[in-house]
């Protein structure tokens, strides 16, 4: 066991314990704190995968945006500070066959593909990652367009969240 | 050296969870809450094959790029939906606000 | 300037003054006067110049002033328009131009320029009078300023176009064009007052009548287009082509000629208001007296004459000399029928225009008579005199209506018609400038001897009958100029003579200057104008001045008309019937106080023969009735508007039976109903209805079951 698989089996573990809280709790507070857990363990697979500004991404907008966004909504939507009953509606046997059925089919499926066992390449000298996602982001003949789209869609999605959310005096 | 296949399976297992959250949970939140689980289990899968795949095309974490910003509108705008629900209804309980049935 | 060019421009002063008062200065009453006096004073100074320019040619009659250009394309050839003054054409222009100048300048006075606006004068009602109130406090009512006063200077110019566009004209379609124009200010000038009902009716019923004569003169003008292939006057009368003409027998034994000359005979009827047409003429007394006096005394009936003065070769195109030909048989008998017809009605009016107008009709018989036994000069001799001595009559009467209106005015009785002679009386102390100048006329109307130009005119008629033995004519003519001396001394004695017999006589007083000096100059062309045409075998006189007007005005004609021979028998006719006229009038009329004493009022010649009433049991009501009752109730509200209801009715029908019996029982209520719904539709709706049960996550929890069978069936059956 190197190193680097002992990271990824603890992070595995973070992600995947946190993420089967965020789905049974029934504090949705702590739902929400789960997730941000989730998210950072996220953030270390991105990092053990050499791709070094999603993983400052990954925490600045997931977890320091998307968030806290929800806890927001979380406490304005509370009547009060604690959730009562059960959190889990009565087609949950229905949801968890599903997700064991998704679980298996996805696996099954790239069981059989080729690549499924590949080893990483080694990076090339001199690879500068955020350079290259910078070039591609802006460059004509590569990104720019759907980058540019995502800025209009953030926009549309600013305007919208406003308008839906505000008050109407 | 990790293979594709552990960071593949962990994606897997995530999008799986993430789903029995939007499927199960009562509380509108909570759903929108096991969505980003399963973004996050994109996000894994379109790093990985772009770290176990070709390098020099790093459309893959452009996509991943994409997903966020994706992500974070939706996310804004479905929070902003909640909140505006819960003001005419006063409940975030998913199987209540059910207006649109027959 | 050539003469040419001064002929083409003597109409447009006019027809501008007619624009630019329309257009521009409508408001101001002052600026449409000088406007259209200025035009007319235009207008008769280039007809001056035209006509001492003619007269000073030698033979004018062979190279009159002629211009014409190429107007209409037709096929090969061009269809030319243009001006010419022969010598009739001059002496025309001349009094032309001097009437229509003076009625311009009278219509100044006559609309009471200067005078207040009047207390309840509303436009489309002739003006009621205006209160003042003078120095000392005394309030008087006083003849106030006619409301529409520069739209009638401005008709007045547009009709003066017309008349000089018709004499200038040297072809029968400007002739006409110029024709219908003075036909249209007629109707706008006699319906003038239009808030008159009388009025109104009295223009429809002048424009409809003479249109009756336009109808058969345009006939007239496109045969002879036809017959000849040109319509300008100096082509047409050549030896070649009036032979031609006179050859072509047509129907009735008429030849081309003559039935031309009868078609355009009948347009003169409508506009000179012969008999059968004469009625609409004493109806148009309901318009301003200077429009009765231009159009219906110097100006728009000369007009017929003089179309048949122009006519006058085609007229006696077959002419032989011995026996008159059937078309000019039927113009003499019309013109001599009409001259003592309307005299008979004129001794029995009672409106001072009335007589006027019937004298009128009357005097125009003479001149058509003369014409139709070939009589030319004379004819035009007559048409010219008459023209100065029937304006200076109708403006005097307007300016006696003044006088009486002051009176009426000063009174305050509105119920007295000041009109009507028999509420005159006395004017001569009055009125005295209009006394004269009314004498002068009513004398030269009737043929007072020697100083009147009136004689000379007449006599030469009657000469002229005598010497070609026409006594049918001849006898006929001398007995309307003997009614003609009567009554005119009967209307100059009642409306003058003897003492006023009301009130409002006695106030009466004198017009003012713009009224006044027409007259004075009318009536020296009156007196004058007789001394041109002193015929040279004359007694005495003849010789002494030449006979300026035969040798002038008989120029026109290919041959120049021999003078009349001498004869005494027609001249002591003529001086028998006028003085014997004049006298008894005066002995009968100078005791008649009031229409009771008046012998001559039979109820047959004050109903005008009854021609009105007979014309609108024969024309007027069938007309009324085809169009009320057979055009619109019967074809068009009951035929064609029951076809295009039936049309409806029927789709309606058809609708309805569709819907009762069709869509109703079997589309809508087994169809739609019952199979569709009650069987089908609603058992299964009513079961799928379940699954929507608004809840999203059941939606999400079927839709990714059936995504996962479906990718698994994907997978197995097309992929793997």
């Amino acid at each position: 066991m190197t190193a680097i698989q002992i990271i990824f089996i603890l992070s595995a573990l973070v992600i995947l314990g946190a993420a089967v809280m965020v789905v049974s709790t029934k504090n949705l507070v702590h739902a929400a704190l789960y997730l941000v857990a989730t998210l950072f363990g996220v953030a270390v697979l991105f990092a053990l995968l050499d791709a070094t500004f999603l993983t400052v991404v990954q925490v600045v907008v997931y977890i320091g945006a998307i968030a806290i966004l929800f806890i927001f909504a979380i406490m304005l939507t509370r009547r009060e500070m604690r959730d009562q009953g059960e959190q889990l509606n009565g087609g949950w046997g229905a949801a968890a066959l599903i997700g064991l059925l998704t679980f298996g089919g996805l696996f099954l499926l790239l069981g059989n593909w080729r690549g499924f066992g590949a080893t990483a390449a080694a990076l090339p000298s001199g690879f500068d990652g955020v350079v290259e996602l910078g070039t591609a982001l802006v460059s004509t003949d590569a990104f720019v367009l759907p980058f540019e789209v995502a800025s209009v869609l953030l926009l549309a999605a600013l305007i919208g969240a406003v308008y839906v959310a505000g008050t109407k005096k | 050296m990790i293979p594709l296949s552990w960071y593949l399976i962990l994606a897997a297992a995530l999008f799986s969870v993430g789903l029995f959250g939007v499927l199960a949970r009562k509380n509108a939140i909570a759903i929108l809450l096991g969505v980003e689980l399963m973004l996050n289990a994109v996000n894994i899968n379109l790093v990985a094959f772009w770290r176990y795949g070709s390098l020099a095309s790093i459309a893959g974490q452009v996509f991943a790029i994409i997903v966020f910003a994706v992500a974070a509108a939706e996310v804004a705008v479905g929070l902003g939906l909640v909140i505006s629900v819960y003001r005419r209804r006063n409940t975030v309980v998913a199987d209540e606000l059910d207006l649109m049935k027959w | 300037m050539t003469t040419e060019l001064l002929i083409w421009l003597i109409p447009l002063p006019p027809v501008l003054a007619f624009f630019l008062i329309v257009l521009f200065t409508n408001r101001s009453k002052a600026l449409s006067h000088t406007i259209a006096v200025g035009a007319a004073l235009l207008s008769w100074a280039g007809s001056m110049v035209v006509f001492f320019r003619a007269v000073g040619e030698e033979h004018f009659g062979e190279h009159p002033f002629a211009s014409s250009v190429n107007w209409l394309p037709t096929g090969d050839t061009w269809f030319k328009i243009g001006v010419s003054i022969d010598p009739l054409g001059a002496a025309v222009l001349f009094f032309v131009a001097w009437t229509v100048l003076m009625i311009f300048l009278y219509s100044v006075g006559y609309h009471n320029f200067g005078q207040p606006k009047g207390d309840h004068d509303r436009a489309g009602l002739p003006p009621h009078g205006a209160t003042v109130t003078d120095e000392h406090g005394h309030k008087h009512t006083v003849l106030s300023v006619e409301p529409m006063y520069s739209r009638f200077f401005a008709f007045i110019g547009l009709f003066a176009f017309g008349m000089y566009t018709l004499v200038v004209s040297d072809n029968l379609l400007t002739m006409f064009v110029g024709w219908e124009i003075m036909g249209l200010c007629s109707y706008l000038l006699i319906g003038f007052w239009y808030g008159k009902p009388s009025a109104r009716a009295a223009a429809i019923k002048a424009f409809m009548t003479t249109r009756i004569g336009d109808v058969f003169m345009l006939l007239g003008i496109a045969f002879l287009y036809k017959a000849t292939g040109t319509l300008t006057f100096s082509e047409i009368f050549t030896e070649e082509t009036l032979g031609v003409l006179a050859n072509t027998k047509t129907f009735f034994g008429l030849s081309a000629a003559g039935a031309i000359a009868i078609l355009l005979f009948i347009g003169t009827i409508g506009k000179s208001a012969q008999w059968p047409l004469h009625v609409w003429l004493p109806d148009a007394m309901e318009g301003p007296t200077p429009v009765s006096a231009m159009i219906h005394a110097a100006t728009m009936v000369s007009a017929g004459v003089y179309a048949v003065l122009r006519m006058f070769p085609l007229l006696t195109a077959d002419f032989t000399g011995h026996g008159l030909t059937t078309a000019m048989s039927v113009v003499a008998f019309i013109g001599a029928f009409t001259a003592l017809f309307s005299a008979t009605i004129a001794v029995a009016q009672n409106d001072i225009k009335r007589v006027l107008a019937y004298s009128t009709i009357s005097q125009l018989g003479f001149m058509i008579a003369a014409l139709g036994i070939g009589a030319y000069i004379a004819a035009a001799f007559h048409l010219i005199t008459h023209a100065f001595f029937k304006a200076l009559l109708f403006l005097g009467s307007g300016s006696v209506i003044h006088g009486m209106e002051h009176g009426v005015l000063h009174t305050g009785n509105h119920h007295i018609d000041p009109q009507d002679m028999f509420n005159m009386g006395g004017l001569r102390k009055k009125m005295p400038i209009t006394f004269w100048t009314f004498l002068i006329g009513g004398f030269a109307l009737s043929g007072f001897p020697i100083i009147t130009a009136g004689f000379w005119s007449k006599d030469e008629i009657l000469a002229d009958a005598f010497a070609h033995g026409h006594w049918a004519v001849f006898i006929t003519l001398a007995v309307a100029a003997f009614l003609t001396a009567f009554y005119t001394m009967r209307q100059i004695t009642l409306t003058f003579l003897g003492e006023p017999r009301t009130k409002e006589a006695e106030h009466a007083h004198e017009t003012p200057w713009t009224m006044t000096a027409p007259l004075v100059i009318l009536s020296i062309f009156a007196i004058g104008y007789g001394w041109v045409g002193i015929p040279e075998h004359f007694p005495v006189l003849g010789g002494i001045l030449p006979n300026w007007f035969h040798e002038f005005v008989g120029g026109t004609l290919l041959e120049h008309p021999e003078a009349v021979e001498f004869s005494w028998i027609p001249l002591g006719t003529s001086l028998l019937v006028a003085l014997g006229g004049l006298g008894l009038g005066w002995l009968v009329y100078r005791n008649v106080k009031s229409p009771a004493e008046d012998r001559l009022q039979i109820p047959v010649l004050k109903n005008k023969w009854y021609f009105d009433e007979a014309y609108d049991f024969l024309f007027v009501k069938p007309a009324y009735w085809l169009s009320e009752t057979f055009t619109y109730l019967w074809m068009d509200k009951g035929f064609i508007d029951g076809i295009l209801h039936s049309f409806g009715k029927a789709a309606a029908w058809v609708g309805d039976a569709i819907r009762n019996y069709f869509d109703g029982p079997v589309i809508n209520d087994f169809i739609a109903d019952k199979l569709s719904h009650q069987w089908t539709i609603h058992p299964a709706a009513r079961a799928v209805r379940k699954a929507q049960t608004g809840r999203i996550q059941q939606y999400m929890l079927a839709s990714i079951g059936v995504l996962f069978v479906v990718g698994v069936l994907v997978y197995y059956f097309l992929l793997a």
